[in-house]
């Protein structure tokens, strides 16, 4: 396995996704460590460019735009890798059940399912958002069901194909217990693609949420979120450029580098799906 | 046909599931509706209309009978604030959309193709790498953040392009300069994408055998992968163009907001901020309808692209 980690280092791009993500990282724990406070106003200095005191410059209030940045970044890091974790969870659980157990429950799993993926992701959002509303929990609610129906599928249909393998009827016709079966055999079998797929989802999910905070409709404010620093930015964009550029440079930079270690990743662990993923049929 | 007719038939029913599950949605959230819609608008009045004409004093099955029927006939009902039927609404900013939306479309395929191409021609050289890396700086650049760069850059700074609206509606090279910018930030993602597509499927084609054949009847090479190898390559390029529409016309909301461009997404957006939820419910509803028409006619158009998938259909393989 941790021979498998370094083969990241040998790949051009994975180097890259490497330096970018430790990049964002950095800035994402620089707030925590240098202490500023992105909340701290200070009128006289608002909308500065960038100087020493402030990295970044400042915003519309003079709050200091690296720490609020800082702040945004950890809060989309957070948020992706919760997002990611609860849909591939339960995707993967409800898949299996649903491949395993088939008849009605397949039936209705999959129904739920296709109809979920027959809206564009942003239209779900906006379906959802329009009846309950908006805030940080409701938020991760809508991203869970709104990302699970891909892992669900998946898992499905992973867990169908196992199903009638030589190995998995052998244990059957030897009476192990079928959560055995599930446990030591289906699951070891299905984690290899979901754990691709959750890589290949991150940057997807930090591009949504960023998104839809900048439209008002997902994290909101005090909570930071890259999306809100932009929307922000983006109001007083004829006074300053600095709030925009930097809160969507780092978005800019997170999704790229998590989508170039996400694909190295998926190359090392399964070099065939590398054209399997473009959707030949 | 029958191969026709069962994909009509899937799409028929995902469409019903669809309108279902948004009837459940609003009847699902917990407190009174009427109440919901119009917060600090609501007088007796205007609550005991929004009762009567979506029907929420009936049982939930006359309810459901009439929802279905009223949008069956294309029927969303009356807005409650301007009293237009909601149906005009969105019409009225729907071409704008998809005029934005097939620009960008149109725009991710020329460049995507032609990217492509010109990175499996040049397979392992500098180029290539180059256009493997530029590809993916753009499939992970959210559409926000171009349309925000292109804006700063090409509207602010430079002064080339408008910085908002559609143009004036007489005049075409107006609207053509007003589009430039929104539809650009919109296709980036998916010429890097297409671009990545092509040139994995013409590598791919590149090896098979009738390809192989051609070269010994000594066809030139360009024709090979321009024409013969590269129709072949089109078959996993067409069935991901139904995805690209619905996407593009859910992520145009960024480019209409950014540029001020009316359209579906700014409709949606602004009807969620004054909690207009039939008109949210009808646009979204109209969206997924062509989302769901465009796949169809996708695997349509595939199936005459390639006939493979036409007849694994019809010997009941997943095709």
């Amino acid at each position: 396995m941790t021979a498998r980690w370094f083969r990241i280092l040998r790949d051009r791009n994975g180097r890259l996704g490497l330096l970018f993500m430790g990049l964002v990282l950095l800035l994402a724990l620089s707030g925590l460590i240098l202490g500023a406070d992105p909340n701290r106003i200070d009128i006289p200095q608002r909308l500065a460019a960038p100087s020493f005191a402030h990295w970044l410059g400042t915003d519309n209030l003079g709050r200091d735009l690296t720490a609020r940045i800082s702040a945004g970044t950890r809060s989309a890091l957070t948020l992706a890798l919760l997002i990611v974790a609860a849909s591939a969870f339960l995707g993967a659980v409800i898949g299996t059940a649903a491949g395993l157990f088939g008849r009605w429950l397949d039936w209705v799993v999959t129904a739920i399912f296709d109809t979920l993926s027959a809206f564009p992701a942003l239209i779900l959002a906006f379906s959802l958002v329009a009846l309950y509303g908006t805030g940080r929990q409701t938020f991760v609610i809508l991203a869970i069901l709104i990302f699970m129906p891909q892992f669900g599928r998946l898992a499905r249909s992973r867990a169908q194909a196992l199903r009638h393998q030589s190995f998995v009827e052998a244990e059957r016709l030897l009476g192990v217990h079928p959560l055995v079966i599930v446990l030591r055999h289906i699951l070891p079998n299905i984690a290899g693609p979901l754990i691709v797929l959750a890589g290949m989802n991150i940057p997807v999910v930090i591009t949504f949420e960023a998104g839809l905070s900048f439209l008002g409709l997902g994290v909101q404010p005090p909570a930071s979120s890259l999306g809100t620093l932009i929307k922000d930015g983006f109001i007083y964009m004829s006074e300053s450029w600095w709030p925009t550029i930097g809160a969507a440079g780092t978005l800019a930079f997170a999704t790229l580098g998590s989508t170039l270690l996400a694909e190295t990743f998926r190359d090392i662990l399964d070099p065939k799906s590398a054209t399997d993923a473009e959707g030949r049929a | 046909m029958a191969f026709l007719l069962r994909r009509a038939q899937a799409a028929l029913f995902t469409i019903a599931c669809v309108m279902l599950m948004l009837f459940m949605l609003v009847r699902s959230v917990p407190g009174d509706m009427a109440s919901i819609m119009l917060g600090p608008r609501a007088t007796p009045e205007l609550r005991a209309r929004i009762v009567a004409e979506m029907g929420l004093d009936q049982n939930i099955f006359v309810q459901l009978w009439l929802f279905l029927t009223r949008v069956v006939r294309g029927d969303f009902g009356e807005d409650i604030i301007s009293r237009r039927p909601i149906i005009d609404i969105v019409a009225e900013v729907l071409p704008n959309t998809l005029i934005l939306a097939g620009t960008a479309l149109f725009l991710s395929l020329v460049f995507g193709i032609l990217l492509g191409l010109i990175a499996a021609k040049s397979r392992g050289s500098w180029a290539d790498s180059l256009l493997g890396l530029l590809s993916v700086a753009f499939v992970s650049t959210p559409s926000l953040v171009v349309s925000i760069v292109l804006l700063l850059l090409f509207s602010r700074a430079l002064h080339w392009f408008p910085v908002a609206g559609v143009g004036d509606s007489g005049d075409m090279l107006d609207q053509l300069a007003h589009l430039v910018l929104p539809a650009t930030a919109l296709a980036l993602g998916w010429i890097g994408y297409i671009a990545r597509l092509v040139r994995a499927a013409l590598l791919e084609t590149l090896t098979e055998h009738h390809i192989r054949t051609l070269r010994a009847y000594g066809v030139p090479e360009w024709r090979i992968a321009g024409i013969y190898a590269l129709r072949l390559a089109l078959v996993p390029l067409v069935s991901i163009l139904g995805i690209g529409l619905g996407d593009l016309i859910g992520s145009a909301v960024f480019a209409e907001l950014i540029f001020a461009r009316p359209g579906i997404g700014s409709l949606i957006f602004n009807s969620i901020a004054v909690r207009n939820y039939p008109v949210v419910q009808a646009a979204v509803l109209i969206i997924i309808l062509i989302y769901i028409l465009a796949n169809l006619a996708v695997d349509l158009i595939n199936s005459r692209l390639d006939p493979r998938i036409a007849r694994a259909m019809r010997e009941g393989r997943q095709a």
